[in-house]
């Protein structure tokens, strides 16, 4: 019995042995990102002694410089309200056509359904220059709505709802169709308050995902004050790309914001992301 | 029809209404509007298409650029789907056992799933660097890790896979969760072994997920942009070896102006998306474990 004990602890260490060294790799690049941060342009670009921690000290004012010097607050606006706009049309539009799709019947159900259907099968980029150019006749590049433009209704978000209401009991419904309730009361009231967590999971996909997005702002958002962070990352790359403690700066306050609600409401993230993955 | 059915017939359209206007409008007519494109040449400021027919898939069909792009994707697929999907897998069975600190290493394996590929690929690039970068110094090596043009595209497969491992491994927990634990005990008791056990209960009671994984994964690595875009600079001469056919369908339609061109490469490329998915789809009866 004493053998097996102990194999049974020499197997629990290997194995944190294995997750720290993963952990450990999955970090090297944040770390590597904040420490040069807070490095002299000098201690950055010095190989010879090579300095891994920064030797004249800590200077945390480089984000401060670099927070001003790029208009960092408007970016986090612009990202902000991008991010505001496409959860609500998602979970507005999705939540009332996945009700429909899942609980209703009306005449051509299954040729509209078709349509989310075609929608999540082809590569978005398919999309992308008839958008662009009805955003321009439009007059609205470099604008809020520019950026929320595609995101204005979700093939994907109404295909989860559907699945979330399609779980939901049969009886409840009817308790309250007797009760004389009609359909938008029954959905008001009774169904949608239950896919709460559906709508939670849509809600972190579409901002996660509006937030990593890079080509879409790009093109409709050249202007340095209308764009998102992560375009204006590029930007920021492209004009000053061997300042590496400022470029590391900028990058850190850009996925900073993210980690820090991740960190704090990670089981929703993960769920939210992976398991509306997984449903597809 | 009855009255109650005729009201819900008219709330089920209202409710749908706002969906299906904003897909026809932002998804299907755009789809129509890209193929149509694809047979235009784009004219120049202000002056209007001209018809062309054909003569834009001659062109990038005959283009080396075009095949040499879309090689350029397959290669990236090839090193981001397996070795993500098989890391993951390990990971997930380590992370699915009973041991100390677990939503640890799930929150940092997953924390790459909550940054931008901007600022990833940036920090790729940094640490990559020939001269002053951490990789090279700390291994005391000179490897041009993105401008070799033999090695780069391994390297932007490796920041493919860091960045997409956390994300997998959470779907192969799920799928894991859903294996009955008395086929463990079972096994236990017949005194199988660990690796044996893995590969006789847990891989093929998984496949449905790892192939859902794997047809996902294949069909997000062809339409691989954000990495390539901000790795490699226009002066990289790794460059041609290295860019996807999104990022030259970006580079045609929105850099030099050509739509039409554009447009032609991303309809290529969703056909070869169609085709891959529907040889997966054929696949999958053959692969996946039903019971």
């Amino acid at each position: 019995m004493e053998g097996a004990e102990r194999r049974a602890r020499t197997r629990k260490l290997l194995t944190h042995v294995v997750l720290i060294i993963m952990a450990f790799i999955m970090l090297v690049p944040f770390a590597w990102m904040i420490l040069t941060a807070v490095k002299t342009t000098q201690e950055s670009i010095s190989v010879d002694p090579f300095y891994i921690l920064p030797a004249s000290g800590w200077h945390w004012e480089n984000f401060g410089t670099v927070w001003k010097s790029y208009n960092f607050i408007v970016l986090y606006k612009n990202t902000l309200l991008m991010i505001f706009f496409r959860v609500v049309c998602a979970c507005l539009t999705a939540t009332m056509a996945g009700y429909a799709f899942g609980r209703l019947n009306f005449p051509f159900k299954k040729i509209l359904f078709a349509l989310v259907l075609i929608q999540m099968m082809v590569p978005g980029q398919i999309f992308i220059i008839p958008q662009y150019l009805m955003v321009s006749k439009m007059g609205a590049l470099n604008t809020t709505f520019g950026l929320v433009f595609p995101g204005l209704v979700t093939a994907f978000g109404t295909y989860l709802l559907k699945t979330g209401y399609e779980g939901l009991p049969k009886d409840l419904e009817e308790a309250a169709m007797i009760d004389g309730c009609n359909v938008g009361q029954r959905f008001l009231h009774i169904m949608m308050p239950l896919t709460r967590s559906s709508m939670i999971s849509l809600g972190i996909f579409t901002a996660v995902f509006a937030f990593k997005d890079l080509m879409w702002p790009m093109i409709v958002c050249t202007n340095a004050s209308t764009t998102t962070l992560s375009a204006g990352l590029a930007k920021m790359q492209g004009q000053y790309g061997s300042e590496y403690p400022t470029m590391m700066a900028a990058a850190t306050l850009a996925v900073l914001p993210m980690i820090i609600i991740y960190v704090i409401f990670q089981k929703q993230f993960v769920e939210g992301i992976a398991t509306s993955g997984g449903k597809l | 029809m009855t009255p109650t059915q005729k009201s819900e017939a008219k709330w089920g359209l209202l409710f749908v209404a706002p969906t299906i206007i904003g897909l026809l409008v932002l998804n299907l007519y755009p789809i129509a509007n890209t193929i149509y494109q694809s047979f235009f040449k784009t004219g120049d400021f202000g002056k209007g298409n001209i018809f062309i027919g054909l003569a834009n898939y001659q062109k990038v069909l005959s283009s080396q650029e075009t095949w040499q792009a879309l090689w350029n994707t397959v290669k990236y697929a090839l090193i981001e789907v397996p070795f993500g999907v098989v890391i993951a897998l390990l990971l997930a069975v380590l992370l699915n056992k009973k041991i100390g600190g677990r939503s640890v290493y799930r929150t940092i394996f997953f924390l790459p799933m909550v940054c931008a590929p901007a600022a990833v690929a940036m920090v790729w690039k940094w640490l990559y660097n020939t001269q002053f970068g951490l990789l090279n110094n700390v291994l005391h090596t000179k490897v041009a890790w993105i401008s070799d043009p033999k090695i780069a595209w391994i390297s932007i497969g490796i920041i493919g896979v860091w960045s997409i491992i956390g994300y997998n491994m959470v779907l192969f927990i799920g799928g894991l969760q859903e294996i009955p634990g008395d086929y463990y005990e079972a096994a236990d008791i017949d005194g199988a072994s660990g690796v044996r056990q893995f590969f006789s209960i847990t891989v093929p009671l998984l496949s449905p997920t790892t192939f859902f994984i794997v047809q996902t994964r294949i069909i997000g690595a062809l339409t691989i942009f954000d990495l390539m875009f901000m790795v490699m600079d226009k002066t990289n001469v790794a460059l041609p070896k290295v860019q996807s056919i999104v990022y030259l369908f970006y580079q045609y339609a929105f850099t030099n102006g050509n739509k039409g061109y554009g447009a032609t490469l991303v309809v290529i490329l969703l056909l070869f998306i169609m085709l891959l998915t529907w040889i997966l789809q054929r696949a999958e009866k053959k692969i996946v474990y039903h019971n």
